[in-house]
């Protein structure tokens, strides 16, 4: 798989920026407008897809490996059980929103629900383009992975 | 209630079209039509977190099956001697479905369309914006009231992801 053809390639180059930066928008804003940590996620994901059907899946991989992207979901489940943790010590419940809320309809507000709408992006993120990458690559029962 | 009808009613023609015609990938294109007819049916019904999510894994979801079926194989129509059941299994499905319809059109009294029981969300409408402190409501559910069925559902993903990788691998990684 080489990738299309230049069409393709030069019109995912103006527009790949773009799709992260919305979906890093949605993610954000997950406590303000619709949207949240699940779609922005998907979001970031599709742009790492469609760059991996564009240029061909050697240039994508790299950008990003599939053991990177399975770590980076790894720690977005962590940011998330970690803020859910440290309820208990601050105030004794899971999931306590222990920061101040804050001001409605600003970006910094609603405690720790942004923190956690950030963790659950990276974890969806991560996830959907290793299950991606891991149909792609792993056809022919291969991974060309260097040691490390 | 006439819109509604219109795209349900075009939801159930893609389903049909991507049932009854020959090659796969027309199929799976059909299919995309009920997932796009879905997003603009929640956004008809004024929820658009829903949607965004509907039409972003609808994509990718399109993409991953395009990418299966679209090896540029022919085909062919899959015969076999399966039709005696599938009509029994046809009438089966009808009567239990009818029967228990019956029951609960009759014997349960349900709240009219779109005027549902507000008694737990009343208290989620009115009290959102103060105890979590989010704009958006459907977000002070998620992660405010609701922040255990978030956590069951990250982790039920990341057992998929995990499941996934292990079976595709095929070669175990040496040390």
């Amino acid at each position: 798989m080489k990738g299309m053809t230049i069409i393709v390639k030069t019109i995912t180059k103006f527009l790949s920026p773009l799709i992260i930066l919305f979906g890093v928008y949605i993610v954000l804003h997950g406590h303000l407008t619709p949207g949240g940590g699940f779609p922005g996620g998907v979001m970031i994901a599709s742009c790492f897809i469609l760059l991996t059907l564009a240029y061909g899946k050697e240039i994508a991989y790299k950008k990003l490996k599939r053991s990177t992207s399975s770590v980076i979901e790894s720690l977005g489940v962590l940011i998330f059980l970690i803020l859910a943790l440290l309820g208990i010590f601050v105030g004794g419940y899971f999931f306590l929103n222990f920061l101040p809320l804050g001001h409605p309809l600003k970006i910094i507000s609603a405690g720790i629900i942004p923190l956690c709408y950030i963790g659950v992006g990276l974890e969806v993120a991560g996830a959907i383009f290793a299950v991606f990458l891991a149909l792609v690559l792993f056809k022919a029962g291969e991974e060309k992975e260097k040691p490390q | 209630m006439l819109p509604l009808y219109l795209l349900l009613f075009l939801m159930i023609l893609g389903s049909l079209v991507a049932v009854h015609t020959r090659t796969l990938l027309s199929a799976v294109i059909s299919l995309s039509l009920v997932g796009l007819v879905l997003c603009v049916t929640f956004l008809y019904l004024q929820t658009p977190d829903i949607a965004i999510t509907q039409i972003i894994v609808e994509i990718v979801a399109l993409v991953i099956l395009i990418r299966a079926v679209a090896t540029g194989k022919e085909v062919s129509d899959i015969k076999g001697k399966k039709e005696v059941f599938s009509l029994v299994a046809v009438i089966a499905f009808i009567v239990i479905f009818g029967y228990f319809a019956y029951q609960a059109l009759t014997f349960i009294e349900f709240p009219k369309f779109g005027y549902p029981l507000m008694r737990v969300s009343q208290f989620y409408v009115e009290e959102g914006l103060k105890k979590t402190g989010s704009a958006n409501l459907i977000t002070s559910v998620v992660l405010g009231f609701r922040a255990y069925d978030t956590l069951g559902e990250v982790t039920v993903l990341f057992a998929a992801v995990l499941g996934t990788l292990v079976i595709l691998r095929g070669v175990g990684r040496k040390k």
